[in-house]
């Protein structure tokens, strides 16, 4: 993941300031620790060396004199901003987000926040951060851990420190670290003086004391002038990363429009930040990533909420059906369900019901009346959808059932993510249920699997129930702007009025889909609900051999769907000894780690499940030509199982997290070389 | 309704809408008659037969959609207002029924029961009370009396009943009326009443269960002694009842008391005039809350006000916002905020 380049010189600046600290300390223990690392780390020292750098410390504060600083390059950097959950964090990551879209770079982030609006100022659990990943090729994760950190009390530091290099850069505002604070984050010794961030490079700035001076011209009040100290931070990342802050200062100027002393508040700040990082020179060298080769075309950033909301917006447009949305707020769902809110101007209704339940049933009464209607919710709306869903199986109406997946069971882990609700997506309702279940792959592929949701259900007459997860939910990434023109053709085989040869369940030959005749069609009333229908007629039917017929066609139907999603790819060789395999939100960080196994050298194969009911056609195929099938998921193994169950001729192995956190790629990467040499 | 087309040229009638399947309720059950009512009154009310739309729950009653030729879906249990919901919201234009017993409606699906009364879609709620859970064979429902022996209290219940009218009027609902299922002609007239109304009409049914709580309703509807506790309300007329016509209704201090005309000095005078249009549910309520043998059952309309219907809200602010948003279409939406082009 690291580029060896910035690897080498966080690695040279942190043992300069190492060892600038020790001679602080005691110039004896300094010597020892110099040789030691001289001998341990040869390589890394002679980079020192080179570089002839001298630190001295001072006033809190650390400066460096460097004979001419030098530009960067890197390949991809990951950077944490984190902070109490006032501190406004989530804004800072945007904000640096925009930057990057601007010079071009690939990138993917993650929000990493509490459950509680407002946990306890200056606690742990208070803490708020975003993550982002930048670099000059595809960028599929948010990676694993962060080379700069940005910590705006002790309680970010410490909530932290486990989700960085060990060579990080640390930024912290050194005026946070009081007495007070560092009891509520449970620190007893301050961190910043006590040793424990050897081998960081730390640059602690008094970045409240120089906000508050930045903006005193202003005469703003004590707590007004602090509020903008993230822009501080800000400003002096932007400047480690030859970033220029007017694009930046353009988005205060739009946001704040009505407050122009808010505008130059934020904008001082800013500026302020910047200088300084240029001023004390405690970056060795800036860094700089060159553009990725993207595609040619329009780009924005989408989280995976917005682009589920908008794929289902396009799917509403390109087949000419309303959009209506029946949905209960839960976390990580809501985003969903408040994006289609706002677009009414499409005709899209978005119907807060009372419950999960209410949500899901007035979807299907808006299918009966013709709408292209869905359902969002989570593992726990889910569950309380399930008759709900079997009615719409029975009544073989078009609904899009949007589960985006959190830690559980019960309420479990609100804000974290897992992929732990499949068995429940194909097989949580009683009776024979079958439902088409698709799981997204990544944030802008939601936007692309909302839309084929939309496009199977109402084409197969049938509910879709469509995974994705918090971490796609909420994380963002690169999104080429499609034409909805270009996007497939949705032609649902709706009954025309009067028509002579309509049955409620004739079925096409090919789909095995009824027609839906849309209530308030003339010459086509007809009675449907949750009782056993009858073959063609659809009137109530209680024959046995009926049931067993209309109980297999429904599933007939639903495996029939085959024919109409693609193949599964092969990243990699088509045979070999391990072939990789995953499915939905893990694409991203699987794909990574096989990619880097490859240039390394490694012979190992990837494919990913994109469509899990049905299966891709050719997936016994796939998985018959390799020796033994690695099987990655962030639950106990519901996926592998499901394989096993399908091909139990397969050598199945599993590899699993469940620990609401997605996988790191050094992880996987450390599990397949296992693998592969053992 | 923007499509009520002038019922002679419908040319509809009660063939239009029975269905060619077997009834399968319990003869002697109340419902028979509820369907002859609303057979009655569709036809009547100026709707294409296409645009009725007949929703239920689970339960005897909710098997009525089986028994009309109309469009219809048999939900799942105490869940019928939502799909009415989904089904309104998604096109006004067709007339919504839904069909509901005590057990789908004040137990299982008391909660959609009480938020689609406070959100107020055009929809007519048809609520069979018979006080028993019927289809499930005998156990008590949350209208059953407090004390009853049932199935599942065989000591008798421990648990005060709702009475429906009271939730109706506790959720800010703007129709409310009650009728017997003895009574055809009450009914028809009343349900045609609901239809017409904008909004959510809840009409409570006192249905008689002939297996398992025969003669529940027996004071209200039998021949010996309905007159006496029956009050047929009716808009702009004083409440009088009684078989001689000489009982009345009048409100003393805070409360509702009986009266009879001719005693004390009550002439006809004193008796309240009912006034179903009042914004203020307040008499509204301690009408629906009458019982015998204290009071006479109010039946007929006792709350009818205007109000915007929830459809009208949403589709009002759906041509508001396609008249006043700068996006005219989803490519527009794809292109808001932050973009950048990769040449």
């Amino acid at each position: 993941m690291l580029n060896r380049a910035f690897k080498l010189k966080i690695w040279a600046l942190s043992v300069s300031f190492f060892i600038q600290w020790s001679r602080h300390i005691s110039k004896k223990v300094h010597k020892c620790i110099y040789t030691h690392f001289l001998v341990k780390k040869k390589q890394r020292c002679r980079v020192l060396l080179l570089h002839k750098k001298y630190f001295c410390y001072d006033f809190n504060m650390l400066k460096m004199a460097n004979e001419k600083q030098k530009i960067v390059e890197l390949k991809n950097a990951v950077i944490r901003f984190a902070g109490d959950s006032g501190d406004g964090m989530q804004l800072t990551g945007n904000l640096f987000l925009d930057s990057t879209a601007i010079v071009g770079n690939d990138f993917a982030t993650f929000p990493d926040y509490p459950a509680e609006i407002r946990a306890p100022q200056g606690t742990i659990s208070g803490v708020s951060g975003f993550q982002i990943n930048f670099g000059d090729k595809d960028i599929h994760t948010s990676g694993d851990l962060a080379n700069v950190l940005v910590a705006m009390n002790p309680a970010s530091l410490k909530a932290n420190m486990n989700w960085i290099t060990n060579d990080a850069i640390i930024i912290v505002d050194s005026d946070a670290f009081i007495e007070k604070n560092m009891v509520k984050a449970g620190y007893e010794n301050n961190p910043l003086t006590d040793g424990s961030l050897t081998g960081h490079l730390l640059i602690d700035a008094p970045i409240t004391t120089m906000t508050k001076d930045a903006v005193k011209e202003l005469g703003l009040d004590n707590k007004s002038a602090q509020k903008s100290k993230n822009m501080f931070a800000l400003g002096m990342v932007l400047y480690m990363f030859n970033r220029e802050y007017h694009n930046t200062i353009k988005f205060f100027e739009q946001k704040f429009k009505s407050n122009p002393i808010v505008v130059e508040a934020n904008k001082k700040v800013l500026i302020a930040g910047y200088h300084f990082a240029d001023t004390i020179e405690a970056f060795a060298s800036t860094f700089k990533i060159e553009p990725a080769p993207l595609e040619k075309g329009l780009y924005r950033n989408v989280t995976g909420n917005l682009a589920t909301a908008w794929g289902f917006l396009a799917a509403s447009e390109r087949s000419g059906r309303n959009l209506f949305l029946g949905s209960y707020p839960i976390t990580p769902a809501s985003e969903i369900l408040q994006e289609i809110a706002k677009h009414k101007q499409f005709s899209a209704i978005a119907f807060q019901a009372e419950d999960e339940i209410a949500g899901i049933v007035s979807t299907i009464g808006a299918s009966f009346a013709g709408a292209m209607a869905i359902t969002t919710t989570s593992g726990p709306g889910l569950s309380l959808k399930s008759e709900a869903i079997g009615l719409a199986v029975m009544t073989e109406l078009p609904i899009v059932i949007v589960d985006v997946q959190r830690g559980g069971p019960s309420t479990g882990l609100p804000t974290k993510s897992e992929q732990s609700d499949l068995m429940q997506a194909l097989y949580g309702r009683n009776g024979e249920a079958p439902v088409i279940v698709l799981a997204a792959r990544s944030a802008a592929d939601c936007f692309y699997s909302a839309y084929e949701a939309s496009k199977l259900a109402m084409e197969h007459m049938t509910p879709v129930i469509l995974l994705t997860d918090g971490s796609l939910a909420n994380g963002s990434e690169v999104f080429l702007i499609p034409k909805v023109a270009s996007l497939p053709e949705i032609n649902p085989p709706i009954a025309e009025p009067n028509d002579p040869d309509y049955l409620p369940y004739k079925r096409d030959d090919k789909k095995l889909n009824r027609k839906w005749a849309v209530a308030g069609t003339v010459g086509l009333r007809h009675r449907i609900g949750g009782l056993e229908k009858e073959d063609l007629t659809g009137h109530v039917s209680y024959d046995p051999l009926n049931h067993e017929k209309m109980t297999k066609l429904r599933q007939e139907k639903v495996d029939r769907v085959a024919d109409y999603i693609p193949e599964l790819n092969v990243t990699g060789e088509e045979e070999g000894d391990l072939l990789v395999v995953g499915w939905g939100g893990t694409y991203g960080v699987l794909l990574t780690a096989i990619e880097e196994l490859r240039e390394e050298g490694e012979k190992v194969s990837f494919a990913h499940f994109k469509h899990i009911m049905p299966l891709p056609k050719n997936t016994k195929e796939v998985l018959s030509k390799f020796k033994r099938i690695l099987v990655c998921e962030n639950n106990m193994g519901q996926f592998v199982n499901y394989l096993k169950m399908s091909f139990p001729e397969n050598d199945y192995m599993q590899f699993n997290k469940i620990q609401g956190l997605p996988f790191k790629v050094i992880e996987l990467k450390d599990h397949i070389t296992s693998l592969l040499n053992g | 309704m923007e499509n009520v087309i002038n019922t002679a040229e419908l040319q509809l009638t009660k063939k239009d809408f029975e269905s060619d399947r077997m009834v399968k309720w319990c003869p002697g059950c109340g419902d028979h008659a509820i369907l002859k009512a609303v057979e009655n009154v569709f036809p009547v009310l100026g709707i294409p037969k296409e645009k009725f739309v007949v929703v239920s729950g689970i339960g005897c009653s909710s098997r009525f959609p089986y028994y009309m030729n109309t469009y219809g879906i048999h939900g799942i249990h105490g869940r019928a207002a939502a799909l009415a919901t989904g089904i309104k919201l998604t096109n006004p234009e067709l007339s919504v029924w839904m069909i509901t017993g005590d057990g789908d409606s004040m137990a299982i699906g008391g909660n959609h029961f009480i938020h689609v009364v406070r959100r107020n879609p055009d929809i007519n709620v048809l609520l069979f009370n018979n006080k028993i859970y019927g289809l499930t064979k005998g156990q008590f429902s949350p209208t059953t009396p407090q004390g009853a022996k049932t199935k599942t209290s065989p000591q008798g219940t421990f648990e005060a009943p709702f009475n429906p009218g009271e939730l109706v009027m506790g959720a800010h609902g703007k129709f409310f009326a009650r009728v017997v299922d003895t009574n055809i002609k009450m009914m028809t007239q009343v349900f045609e009443e609901a239809s017409h109304h904008k909004g959510t009409s809840v009409v409570e049914i006192l249905e008689n269960c002939v297996i398992f709580n025969n003669k529940i309703h027996a004071l209200i509807t039998s021949r010996e002694t309905k007159d006496e506790n029956q009050l047929f309300l009716e808009a702009g007329k004083p409440m009088i009842f009684g078989k001689e016509k000489d009982k009345g209704i009048v409100l003393r201090g805070t409360q509702l008391e009986v009266v009879k005309i001719g005693e004390n000095g009550i002439t006809e005078e004193n008796i309240l005039v009912h006034d179903p249009t009042t914004e203020d549910a307040g008499i509204h309520t301690m009408l629906a809350s009458m019982m015998p043998p204290a009071f006479p059952a109010a039946l007929g309309v006792i709350r009818s006000v205007k109000s915007k219907t929830f459809e009208q809200a949403v589709w009002a602010s759906v041509a508001h916002e396609k008249e006043t948003s700068k996006l005219k279409s989803v490519d527009n939406l794809l292109r808001t905020g932050n973009t950048w082009i990769k040449d």
